[in-house]
């Protein structure tokens, strides 16, 4: 059961641009375990959205069933919020973002709704490229039903049963890449200063943009034997690069040497502003990014950061050629043909 | 031997090999006798397979207006060397068989009681054309040219109906006539005085339409300005989303920035598609899915949420043999049951049941009203045989007076206004349904959570025994609103004092009216209630309360529509008698009247599960 907050507001409270304070983004008060990782994820979401001053009912939050799917409770108390079944959020927000392409939707997923019941829809969202935050927040169990493995554990990873996973892992990133998203990235709860300007990218991104956000579970999957514990994660983390995301009316103020930095134009005028540890590492080719995932797969490292961004692809509406009107408010004159037409195709049917 | 002789009154059949563009040819021909005006009834029986297998048309004529599958045919086209045997021998006593004779026949072909009308199809078109594609589709219609003769077809009905479907490629309707013409000259010089089948030019059509109801869905849901469609291929189905995009390029396309004004998405899989009807109708756009029994089971997950966190969603079921993958190209209404109570706990859905195409355009318009007005799935009961054979109708009419009932909606000038407080789930005047709003309406207020989890009266998540209770009870209170909103039965009392009446709907319709003007000849006065919607208004009760015994006519194995008023009626089962059909082809009167029959002759020691099928 969700509680709400109390409504008390600091008379001083730093205000954004749209003359909200962070308190206003926020929602009801976290049911999940002490320290789970997703409060963090949780957290950066409503930072990202205060530090971009997103108006906060026009934004829709989406999710499927979890731990993870809980969260949209917990966030964005002033939005619209739809939790609906098992690995079935992408095709909901297909339907909600056919409906009204004006909002920015933001879709929180979990490894078992995302890589198991819901790959079908999680493929098939990528594919389409539909105009979506997709957030995935990624614990390597099944938390709700008390620690099973999920399709994310890593071969070898033991959870607090202690039975080391026999199967292979998928690769979120990987596969999202490979399926055509046009933005894909990889946070970690615990890094906040890195996870925020990827949420904030992410909302500026016109298509899906996927983040996988390793979000450790402190009550079945934070033991030593596992790969996706707090320590385990710290330890062998790895970045592709460190970014400021830069709205559209802000200066660019940092200067980097040369062949470290690139910049890429957001289609909202936006730039995400990348400081790279290798110039090697070009976030806009595909090739590259799967195979830098790889390389530091093999050297047992995990690599975060924006691992790959695409502003070529289409978006869903654009794909199909739907009207740029909200399709939710078009009335009878937009829609209906009238009798007269009505009885030219009855003339024809005779 | 005595040849079948009638006038208006008769069953063609054409035997066919799959993929070989006879569609067309056939089709041609049942034009051309609506086109004179007198009713006729096309059976498209194809097989699950896009080249190669066998497929039937089958058409009856029927100046009494008799638009069921009569069952037996009187002439046969037989082009198909598979089927050739089979229906030689299914051909009705004093019947004609009219064969490609380029191949002569074996002695197995030894009836004394039928008329072969052979025509050396194949050489005569091998010789007339050159371009071998357009061979095998020249030698349907020369069957059709050959047919006219024989039948006496008015020829120019036929070649007028050909030049229409040329009209913007005039090259084309040239060889098409000139096979017409090959096909009836060897006919007229060959097989004088053979056939005693006549159509005769008559006016019974009036103003109706010939058209399926696939596409009048489509177009309705085009009338009552659907938006977003999620959809799966399947057979029987595809068809009504294929019309859709259609008619969005005639009607839907912005004039200055040539985008759609609509959305269609092909999905992975059924799941999605029903996922993406309900996110797109919790966002406030008109959507709906078409599908067919096997989807209906995949959706099962999603209806259930729809029906607990009350969203709209419009779903087509055009009905096909099951279970499993069955027949997927036959003909059945057995999803009733699956579809009144899709998903898991207590769920109920609104079910609504055209007859034809004119009720498959009207129900379409009316579902996307329901379910806005209801919040709730609405699910229009079609099957392959309304949904994808030619159907004589009424003609479709849109009332330029109607507006769309987007039902209980709050405005950002409502909220504004609003003293009370608002909730999701809060039913402030009784009848079961809660104000809604859509996202991004206002900045502080009516945003709420939806959830497939039990929710409290302002959406919040509870655990609390009383308020989860109160919650399902509000829904059938809404329930009981519903009963007075959907499509009211059509009933007929041919005789006030009769016992008998006889309850059935959908694609029955036709052959139950056929049988009861039967059994009416023979003495046998029964009374008749059409149903039109689920839930049940209170007419049934009326009805069924009112006669001793009740034939429930349905074209599936286990009684369903039975089971449906014996669960939501508290009706006596013994009184409710079964009159089943459920091979996957479109029921007959025949097999109607006579199950009746043998009922009423068993009667009064019928069975307790209600008689025979």
């Amino acid at each position: 059961m969700s509680t709400d907050r109390p409504i008390f507001r600091h008379p001083q409270a730093t205000k954004n641009s749209a003359g909200f304070s962070r308190k206003d983004y926020e929602g009801a008060i976290s049911t999940l375990c002490a320290g789970c990782g997703h409060d963090s994820a949780t957290n950066a979401i409503i930072q990202a959205c205060f530090e971009l001053a997103i108006l906060p009912h026009r934004v829709v939050k989406m999710s499927g069933i979890g731990c993870s799917s809980k969260t949209p409770a917990y966030f964005l108390g002033r939005s619209h919020g739809f939790n609906s079944v098992h690995g079935r959020m992408p095709s909901i927000a297909t339907g909600a973002n056919m409906a009204n392409r004006d909002l920015l939707y933001v879709g929180i997923s979990g490894d078992g709704d995302t890589a198991s019941i819901g790959m079908g829809q999680f493929a098939h969202a990528l594919r389409r490229n539909l105009n979506l935050t997709y957030i995935c927040m990624n614990n390597g169990c099944y938390g709700l039903t008390k620690g099973q493995d999920s399709a994310t554990a890593d071969r070898g990873s033991a959870g607090k049963k202690g039975v080391p996973n026999p199967y292979s892992a998928i690769d979120l990133c990987e596969l999202a890449i490979e399926l055509g998203a046009s933005y894909v990235a990889r946070g970690f709860s615990g890094d906040k200063q890195q996870l925020v300007p990827l949420i904030k990218g992410a909302f500026s991104h016109s298509g899906l943009a996927f983040i996988d956000v390793i979000s450790p579970c402190v009550t079945f999957n934070n033991t030593s034997t596992s790969t996706k514990s707090y320590e385990y994660v710290r330890e062998h983390i790895d970045s592709t690069n460190t970014f400021d995301f830069i709205p559209l009316q802000q200066e660019i103020l940092a200067h980097y040497p040369e062949g470290t930095s690139q910049d890429v134009l957001m289609h909202d005028g936006s730039v995400l502003h990348l400081h790279k540890a290798e110039s090697s590492k070009d976030v806009t080719s595909r090739r590259r990014a799967v195979d830098s995932l790889e390389e530091e797969k093999a050297k047992g490292r995990l690599l975060t950061g924006l691992l790959y961004v695409n502003q070529d692809i289409m978006e869903t509406h654009d794909i199909i050629n739907s009207t740029l009107r909200p399709l939710n408010t078009l009335k009878e004159a937009d829609l209906c043909p009238g009798n007269a037409a009505l009885k030219k195709i009855m003339e024809g049917l005779r | 031997m005595k040849r079948i002789e009638r006038v208006n009154d008769f069953v063609v059949r054409f035997a066919n090999v799959n993929g070989s563009g006879s569609a067309s040819a056939n089709n041609l021909f049942a034009k051309a006798i609506f086109r004179l005006g007198v009713p006729v009834s096309p059976k498209n029986i194809f097989p699950s397979n896009i080249q190669g297998l066998p497929t039937w048309y089958e058409v009856r004529v029927s100046e009494q207006g008799y638009l069921a599958r009569r069952g037996g045919f009187d002439f046969v086209v037989a082009v198909n060397g598979q089927t050739l045997l089979r229906d030689y021998r299914e051909l009705s006593p004093g019947g004609y068989f009219l064969y490609d004779s380029t191949r002569e026949l074996n002695e197995e072909f030894d009836r004394s009681d039928v008329i072969p009308i052979p025509i050396p199809l194949t050489d005569l078109c091998n010789t007339a054309f050159e371009n071998p594609k357009l061979r095998q589709l020249l030698k349907n219609i020369i069957y059709v040219g050959s047919l006219a003769y024989l039948i006496h077809l008015d020829f120019a009905v036929l070649t007028d109906a050909v030049n229409q479907q040329y009209r913007k490629n005039p090259k084309l309707a040239e060889p098409n006539i000139k096979a017409l013409e090959i096909g009836f000259a060897y006919a007229r010089d060959h097989h004088p005085d053979t056939c005693k089948l006549r159509v005769e030019k008559t006016d019974r059509i009036g103003d109706k339409i010939l058209m399926n109801g696939n596409s009048a869905f489509a177009l309705g849901a085009i009338y009552a300005g659907a938006t977003v469609v999620g959809w799966y291929p399947i057979t029987p189905s595809t068809s009504v989303v294929e019309a859709f995009e259609k008619y969005t390029t005639m009607f839907r396309v912005e004039a200055d920035s040539g985008r759609r004004k609509a959305a269609i998405l092909q999905a992975e899989d059924e799941l999605a598609a029903l996922g993406i009807v309900i996110g797109a109708s919790w966002n406030g756009a008109r959507a709906f899915t078409s599908t067919s029994g096997p989807g209906i089971s995949l959706m099962s997950e999603f209806f259930g949420l729809a029906y607990f966190a009350e969203i709209p969603a419009v779903v087509l079921d055009v009905q096909r043999t099951g279970p499993s993958t069955g027949m997927p190209t036959r003909t059945q209404q057995s999803d009733l049951l699956s579809c009144a109570y899709a998903s898991h706990g207590d769920t109920k859905h609104v079910l609504l049941f055209p007859c034809n195409p004119r009720e498959c355009f009207d129900f379409a318009a009316d579902a996307f009203d329901l379910a806005e007005r209801l919040q709730t799935p609405v699910i229009v009961m079609s099957d392959l045989d309304l949904g994808m054979n030619d159907h004589i109708s009424p003609p479709l009419h849109w009332d330029d007076n109607r507006t769309y009932d987007r039902g209980k909606v709050l405005s950002a000038e409502d909220l504004e206004s609003r003293q009370e407080q608002w909730g999701r789930y809060l039913d402030v005047d009784g009848d079961g349904i809660c104000y809604r709003t859509y996202p991004g309406t206002h900045p502080t207020k009516g945003s709420y959570f939806t959830r497939g989890t039990s929710h409290n009266e302002y959406s919040g998540y509870t655990e609390e025994s009383p308020i989860y209770q109160a919650g399902m009870e509000r829904l059938l209170l809404k329930w009981q609103t519903a009963r007075h909103l959907v499509p009211a039965p059509r009933i007929k009392i041919r005789d006030g004092k009769s016992r008998l009446g006889t309850i059935f709907f959908g694609s029955t319709t036709q052959a139950a009216y056929e049988a009861i003007g039967d059994l009416a000849l023979q003495g046998l006065w029964i009374n008749s209630l059409r149903l039109r919607a689920f839930p049940l208004n209170d007419e049934v009760a009326d009805f069924i309360n009112r006669h001793e015994t009740i034939f429930v006519i349905e074209q599936n194995r286990d009684g369903q529509l039975r089971t449906l008023l014996i669960n939501e009626g508290d009706f006596p089962p013994e009184k409710l008698l079964k009159v089943l059909s459920f091979d996957g082809l479109p029921i007959t009167a025949a097999c109607i009247a006579a199950k009746i029959g043998a009922l009423l002759q068993e009667k009064p020691q019928q069975s307790k599960d209600g008689g025979t099928a």
